[in-house]
């Protein structure tokens, strides 16, 4: 009978446990659903704020975000997934590898404000990039890079020594076998590692408040010209309009969004690494 | 007799501070299936690693003395370990093909050393896999993942991998331990079947297999050569001691 007890209560506090988190968390995703969906049209999505025709829009904002993606991970995936590949499969000082990796995983885990400090004083001061998505952008290929990094060292780990005995063993050079037969292999998690740092990305907001302003104007389609300006991405233009403007309804929309949006990164994440994986 | 294809004269080997081969001196002669046989870490393996240099890949080797590929220094400073691995192919204890169709695996080599014409590439991949003795069983599904075959199937296919790149010499270590009785069986016929046009030197646990289809034997204990010879001759008059005991079973 006590052991009876015992059990029942064991799973009745787990349960509770579950109950509640999943509660909290539907929760919030309904009640952002619920107060931003309404807000979502053609016009919110396709014009920029302006007073004088009456609109509040949110293209500049994600425009800016595209931007910021993909300026940071063109410059992350190739550094990220080069310095990998040298840390797993060229270092053979174990010491040095260890401390690297060390410092990659706690950089990776760092609140991201201090990116934030970083970015303003090398991109915008020392490089006089000013307040610009240019100097956002490079911010956050620093602040993605340990994540790169971890994931596809993580990834080329998996990866079976035999497949590198056999390729080395059929007379194949290092870095042919590398190409050929390890980042193939391994590619399924190393795009899933980048599409976790887009994620990031969309998802940051103090670093690029610092670096790359908090402008709600339209800019130009012209990347050149969007570099060198300033401008909020989604996130930031959340904030501007939650604190600074307290529209709730906009900010409500924005997160809306922004949730949809990371619905559709994660969705990507697994449904490539699943496809790459199989083929 | 012709002069071997491949040589040891005082060959040491260390990993670390761990002397593993000491002064071992042997001649491997060329159309010949040499069987290294012996307890586990005896050095059969580190011996037939060394062969193609694949015990670089570890840290902290050291290799002294001389080991021969028809007459020239296998660790010579100059000496292009890729080419070297062409002309020494090597079958390992568990198949390893790539993650790839069973078709790129055995063009993987061929590709490697640059040969990009299909029609060639088909001609190489197709003639491999029949000296693997495995031709008719992938024919019809060369574009599949080499992964959905056997484990036996994936041994040969690895052999005609292997030989895709025309090697002289081929290694295999332990290449059937991993197999069941059937394909050990399919894989011995093969391999006495590949002597003609082909050096083989296998490292194996299984002494019957050894008297099977090796025409010479080399005997490894605690990283000596403790014996070598012609298999039938060692198999029925060891002249070492240690040899008896080992291959009659009261030890190993």
């Amino acid at each position: 009978m006590r052991r009876k007890l015992y059990e029942m209560t064991g799973r009745i506090l787990l349960y509770g446990c579950t109950a509640i988190t999943a509660g909290l968390l539907l929760f919030l995703i309904g009640y952002i659903l619920l107060r931003g969906a309404g807000g979502i049209s053609w016009r919110f999505l396709s014009t920029a704020e302006s007073v004088i025709h009456g609109t509040v829009g949110i293209l500049p904002a994600i425009k800016n975000t595209v931007f910021v993606i993909l300026v940071s991970l063109m410059a992350a995936l190739p550094l990220g997934v080069g310095a990998a590949v040298y840390l797993t499969e060229y270092a053979r000082n174990r010491r040095f590898v260890a401390a690297i990796e060390f410092a990659s995983e706690t950089l990776a885990g760092i609140p991201s404000i201090i990116y934030a400090l970083v970015g303003v004083i090398l991109f915008c001061t020392a490089l006089k990039l000013q307040k610009t998505l240019l100097a956002g952008s490079l911010t956050l290929v620093i602040m993605i890079l340990p994540t790169i990094i971890r994931s596809t060292q993580e990834s080329l780990k998996t990866v079976p020594q035999s497949y590198r005995e056999g390729a080395l063993g059929l007379g194949s050079g290092k870095w042919h076998m590398i190409r050929t037969v390890v980042l193939p292999s391994s590619i399924d998690g190393i795009v899933t590692g980048c599409i976790l740092a887009v994620g990031r990305v969309v998802g940051e907001s103090a670093v690029l408040m610092y670096t790359a302003g908090m402008s709600m104007a339209m800019q130009s389609f012209s990347p050149n010209r969007l570099a060198g300006a300033s401008g909020a991405t989604l996130t930031v233009a959340l904030y501007h309009y939650a604190k600074e403007n307290a529209d709730f309804s906009v900010a409500f929309s924005i997160a809306a969004i922004l949730l949809i949006l990371t619905v559709i990164i994660n969705s990507a994440a697994s449904f490539l690494g699943g496809k790459l994986k199989r083929s | 007799m012709d002069a071997p294809i491949l040589s040891a004269r005082n060959l040491d080997f260390y990993y670390g501070e761990t002397h593993a081969l000491k002064d071992i001196c042997l001649d491997i002669p060329e159309h010949n299936i040499t069987a290294l046989i012996g307890p586990s870490g005896c050095g059969k393996s580190t011996f037939l690693r060394t062969i193609n240099r694949m015990n670089d890949l570890i840290e902290g080797v050291k290799v002294i003395g001389s080991l021969t590929y028809r007459g020239e220094e296998i660790y010579a400073p100059d000496r292009d370990v890729t080419d070297l691995r062409k002309n020494i192919g090597m079958v390992f204890q568990k198949p390893n093909p790539f993650p790839m169709s069973i078709y790129d695996n055995v063009a993987y080599g061929p590709r490697t050393h640059g040969i990009r014409a299909k029609a060639k590439l088909d001609d190489i991949v197709e003639q491999s896999l029949r000296d693997a003795a495995i031709w008719d069983e992938v024919k019809d599904r060369l574009k599949k993942n080499a992964l959905g075959l056997s484990g036996g199937q994936q041994q040969r296919l690895c052999i005609a991998r292997a030989l895709a790149v025309r090697p002289d010499v081929l290694l295999m270590d332990e290449s059937t331990s991993a197999l069941d009785p059937i394909s050990t069986s399919k894989i011995e016929d093969l391999t006495m079947e590949l002597k003609k046009a082909y050096t083989i030197v296998i490292v194996t646990h299984n002494m019957q297999q050894a008297v099977r289809i090796s025409d010479k034997t080399a005997f490894f204990l605690l990283g000596e050569l403790i014996e070598f010879g012609d298999t039938e001759k060692m198999f029925s008059q060891p002249e070492d001691k240690r040899t008896e005991d080992y291959i009659t079973g009261r030890f190993g």
